[in-house]
């Protein structure tokens, strides 16, 4: 029994913004306030923001590829050490920071929510045993179907109801929360050594091309009724004029639910000789009149950062651009993965426009209840870095002051230099928190309504607003204190967050004798068994 | 008679998921699928041999645990080693020990292929799983390992012989192996090429620099490289050039010869390099059951795969500082717990030699070698045949090994947690 006194209140999902109020917590939820509350311990919030913690609706933090990372990067990790403390194990690293020090940063930082976005299904198990050693926040996964092998050949031969019973069970198998497409057809394109994948190649051995594989899952997406859109990571990333890619994307899903990811790396223009501009304007301008999608940014930050997706083919290219060592790894039937160290520069005009990029999309874009704040953690920068993103946004000053340090032709190249929109405090608590709430279909996360999970973060308000974000006066997890002052100050697992597919419990049986015949484990083996997700909550399919 | 399907083998590093096991009244009468190594290791698990001592006297459960803890939680550089046939359970465990005594956690890895790991750190690893290698792989290459022998149904379940959706078998698949003596797996190959022992660098250069189309010196083609006519290597070349989806798996033929980690370190940069002209990977060949899972396990909890110390209070990585064969022999461990591993059995004798010299807290669920050196033994019930748990295969890919029998003694994971709660307790108190 809980009562955080006085603060000022920043509860966009039910209206608030600054309003002096009390919230009152029991048992890991807000609640009425009491006729009584004489007797309630009290957590004085008087001169302090109140606000729902945060939710990082896209980051990878935990699974096969993370760890794989961490392995080919101790440099990432020898000057970035973590001791242990009374009750935090102790840890490393910078832009792949070891599990435990991963948690405690997001929640000294107030995040109480994270969503791993990629994991391909055959590899689930090492998520879930990683995420048990994740502490403080809750979690969850998108399960990457974009390449799937019974996904495609369900395509080519047009078995929408099969098509929906398999994702469903492939979700349930996995232990995921969404579905996500990665580079669809692509990944798949990059094992057969195909040319460039575009939305409307035909991919091997089905022949389907990637606008067909985008429809169906979004279709099955539906169909299940999902909690989550569909979650994009569009084809042809990171190239120049890249953008009419994304853009007849989102034209192809237009009227469907679909949430695109990192737009800010699918958003370049082309110059006239071919060179590297910003697209920003006319993917925000489409999301402006598109309603029904929803994206996150995936900003880049100068500085060092770590290039891992399941987008093979990108990995590739990026050592080709950059010379640094490269990990791959094909998954059979499902999904493919690299990893290579990268460092934006301010004096690379590539990086320049890439930063200008994610700045313009965020500020162009009117909505922010429809574009959330991301780095892509690791691969725009580290998630450490949301701070210094939020202070470019609340700042035009400051945003103006870096961008003067750029080469000039990065300014010339996009239009930030002529955008002055500041975020409102309560419009990055929209983009941080009640947005990403909404987008993942989460009733009880992103505000502090009755029945809300008591999970808070109190800020004080001062001049730095990078320091303000980074430390927190305190956070609450389930109604527990468990940072204070930008410290951890508690251990213990958080839960992970699952979608209640209805029954799809079993493969469906016309695709048994492919599966025994094609994985290279029994299907037997294959679903993530119970005991790997003990502490489990079950979101409702609508 | 109730037949246990679909059973994780959890003897090798292939982590063969398909045996059929017959349990009747608690005992395994026949195992169905394994080869001989996996049918044997069954067998054998089955009935632990290990008991309870200290200093050679068979004692209760709970002396052995106790002296267990007080023989660590008393020294002053202590290290806990082997966690290579043990679930990941466990080795979470083992990590946090290790943490909790500030000592050094190393893995066997570190003998075996850790210079393929830090490779990795160098060139990085363009991979791929088992399954792909099954249905694609059309280039197959073994380079110092012997599958054959280590693990008996790598060829048949995953590699030569597998039946895949696009390479359909054996026919369409050039298979080559390299090594410096002719071996069963090398019987099996399309193409054997007999190279000089210790001379793989020099053959990784020529075969690179024929890759990427340079010239080459006059007296390697006339004379060739590392004891094979120039004319092989140049073949070979055009063959992993020419293939649609190459795999090369190596072995400690490469890893623990002269060169080690550099030999690792040019291969790993001409198959990423091929991948400029088609799709080529490279997998180590692990050897034991959960060495795979030892890397990641340590890698998600500390940042390094092996030779972790955490003296600091944080960990630190020492490859040539924390590896048990340079920690042992400098004598720099005061006591050792010993988890998943034989060292007496593989460990260079001056090692083993420092080991005699320690307490050693050995937890196996056999006598092994070991045993005699050991001031305490803890028996343990075997992962994947008493105990379930999760192992990881040589590609990375995890598995829940299921019990097979019911153990009377504890797991790992449950000998190692208790170990360290008694330590919090005493420093509590």
């Amino acid at each position: 029994m809980l009562k955080i006194a006085n603060g000022r209140v920043y509860d966009p999902a039910n209206g608030l913004e600054g309003v002096l109020k009390d919230v009152f917590v029991e048992r890991g939820r807000v609640v009425e306030p009491p006729p009584q509350s004489d007797e309630w311990e009290v957590l004085d919030a008087a001169g302090l923001y109140v606000t729902p913690g945060a939710i990082d609706i896209h980051t990878h933090i935990a699974g096969p590829k993370v760890t794989s990372g961490r392995i080919l990067r101790p440099e990432d990790h020898y000057g970035h050490p973590v001791p242990r403390t009374g009750f935090s194990r102790s840890g490393t690293g910078h832009t792949i920071p070891t599990i435990s020090v991963t948690g405690n940063r997001y929640a000294a930082m107030g995040y109480t929510t994270v969503f791993e976005a990629s994991i391909a299904p055959l590899k689930a198990r090492h998520l879930h045993e990683e995420f048990h050693d994740l502490p403080l926040v809750d979690k969850g996964c998108y399960v990457l179907m974009g390449n799937n092998y019974f996904v495609m050949k369900g395509v080519a031969q047009g078995q929408k109801a099969l098509l929906q019973e398999y994702t469903g069970w492939l979700l349930q198998a996995a232990g995921g929360y969404a579905i996500k497409v990665v580079n669809p057809g692509g990944v798949e394109g990059w094992k057969w050594n195909s040319e460039k994948v575009q939305l409307d190649t035909p991919v091997p051995p089905f022949n389907v091309t990637p606008r067909q594989i985008l429809l169906a899952l979004a279709e099955a997406n539906e169909g299940l009724g999902l909690p989550h859109a569909l979650h994009v990571h569009a084809n042809d990333i990171g190239r120049a004029g890249n953008c009419t890619t994304l853009l007849e994307t989102m034209k192809a899903l237009e009227g469907r639910r679909a949430h695109f990811t990192h737009i800010q790396f699918h958003s370049y223009g082309i110059t006239k000789k071919g060179g590297f501009r910003s697209g920003a304007e006319p993917i925000a301008g489409f999301l402006n009149e598109h309603p029904e999608f929803t994206v996150d940014v995936g900003q880049v930050m100068f500085g060092p950062a770590t290039a891992m997706t399941a987008d093979s083919p990108l990995q590739f290219r990026l050592r080709g651009l950059t010379g640094n060592k490269w990990s791959n790894a094909d998954v059979e039937m499902e999904s493919g993965s690299g990893v290579v160290p990268l460092v934006y520069r301010r004096n690379n005009l590539v990086n320049a426009v890439q930063w200008a990029t994610g700045l313009e999309l965020l500020l162009l874009i009117g909505d922010p209840w429809r574009v959330f704040i991301t780095t892509d953690h690791p691969n725009g920068g580290p998630f450490t870095c949301y701070p210094r993103v939020i202070r470019l946004l609340m700042e035009p000053g400051f945003r103006r002051e870096v961008l003067e340090g750029l080469s000039p032709r990065a300014r010339r190249l996009t239009s930030l230099a002529s955008l002055d929109r500041a975020y409102t405090f309560q419009e990055v608590i929209i983009a941080t928190r009640a947005g990403p709430a909404r987008a993942l279909g989460l009733a009880t996360k992103g505000h502090l309504g009755v029945g809300a999970d008591a999970d808070v973060t109190i800020y004080r308000p001062q001049g730095d607003v990078e320091e303000m974000f980074q430390r927190p006066a305190y956070v609450l997890k389930g109604g527990q204190v468990v940072a204070r002052e930008g410290e951890a100050v508690a251990g213990g697992e958080g839960r992970t967050l699952l979608a209640g597919v209805n029954g799809c419990e079993r493969l469906p049986g016309s695709l048994r004798a492919e599966f025994e015949a094609y994985y290279s484990v029994r299907l037997d083996n294959y679903p993530v068994e119970p005991e790997y997700i003990p502490c489990r909550e079950v979101i409702a399919c609508g | 008679m109730p037949v246990i399907e679909s059973v994780v083998c959890t003897f090798c590093g292939s982590l063969c998921d398909d045996l059929r096991v017959t349990v009747e009244q608690n005992r395994v009468l026949k195992v169905g699928g394994a080869c001989a190594l996996g049918r044997q290791k069954v067998f054998h698990d089955c009935e632990p041999t290990a008991v309870w001592s200290v200093e050679g006297m068979v004692v209760d459960m709970g002396t052995a645990m106790e002296e267990a803890a007080r023989v660590l939680s008393s020294a002053r550089f202590p290290l806990v080693y082997g966690l290579s046939t043990v679930s990941t359970e466990a080795q979470r465990e083992a990590v946090a020990l290790a943490e909790l005594l500030g000592g050094t956690v190393d893995t066997t890895s570190s003998h075996c292929h850790g210079p393929s790991t830090m490779a990795r750190q160098q060139a990085g690893l363009p991979t791929c799983t088992l399954g792909e290698v099954r249905n694609r792989a059309d280039l197959i290459i073994f380079w110092g390992c012997n599958p054959m022998e280590s693990s008996p149904r790598h060829l048949a379940r995953y590699s030569a012989m597998a039946k895949g959706s696009a390479v359909t078998g054996r026919g369409q698949r050039r298979v080559v192996v390299v090594d410096v003596r002719p071996t069963p797996t090398a019987k099996a190959a399309d193409e054997f090429i007999q190279i000089d022992a210790g001379r793989d660098y020099e053959a990784f250069t020529l075969l690179r620099s024929l890759i990427q189309g340079k010239a080459v010196p006059e007296d390697v083609t006339t004379t060739g490289s590392a004891g094979v006519p120039f004319e092989r290597w140049a073949r070979l070349a055009a063959l992993m050039k020419g293939c649609r989806y190459g795999v090369a798996f190596f072995g400690m033929g490469l890893t623990m010869s002269g060169g080690r980690e550099a030999n690792l370190e040019l291969l790993l940069t001409t198959v990423a390099e091929l991948n400029a002209f088609t799709r080529f990977y490279a997998i180590p060949m692990r050897g034991h059951s959960n060495v795979a899972g030892s890397e990641n396990v340590l890698a998600w909890l500390t940042g390094y795969p092996f030779a972790v110390n955490f003296s600091r209070g944080y960990p630190r990585y020492g490859p040539g500082e924390f590896t048990v064969v340079d920690l042992l022999e400098r004598g720099d461990v005061d006591a050792c717990l010993v988890v998943g591993a034989d060292p007496a059995a593989h460990l260079p004798r001056r090692c083993v030699k420092h080991l005699e010299s320690i307490p050693v807290v050995l937890v196996d669920p056999h006598v092994t070698l070991t045993t005699p050196l050991a001031r305490v033994t803890i028996p343990v019930a075997a992962g994947g045949v008493g105990a379930e748990g999760t192992f990881y295969r040589m590609d990375n890919v995890p598995l829940r090994a299921a019990a097979l029998v019911e153990s009377r003694l504890p797991t790992d994971e449950e000998v190692i947690r208790t170990i360290r709660e008694r330590i919090t307790r005493a420093q509590d108190r």
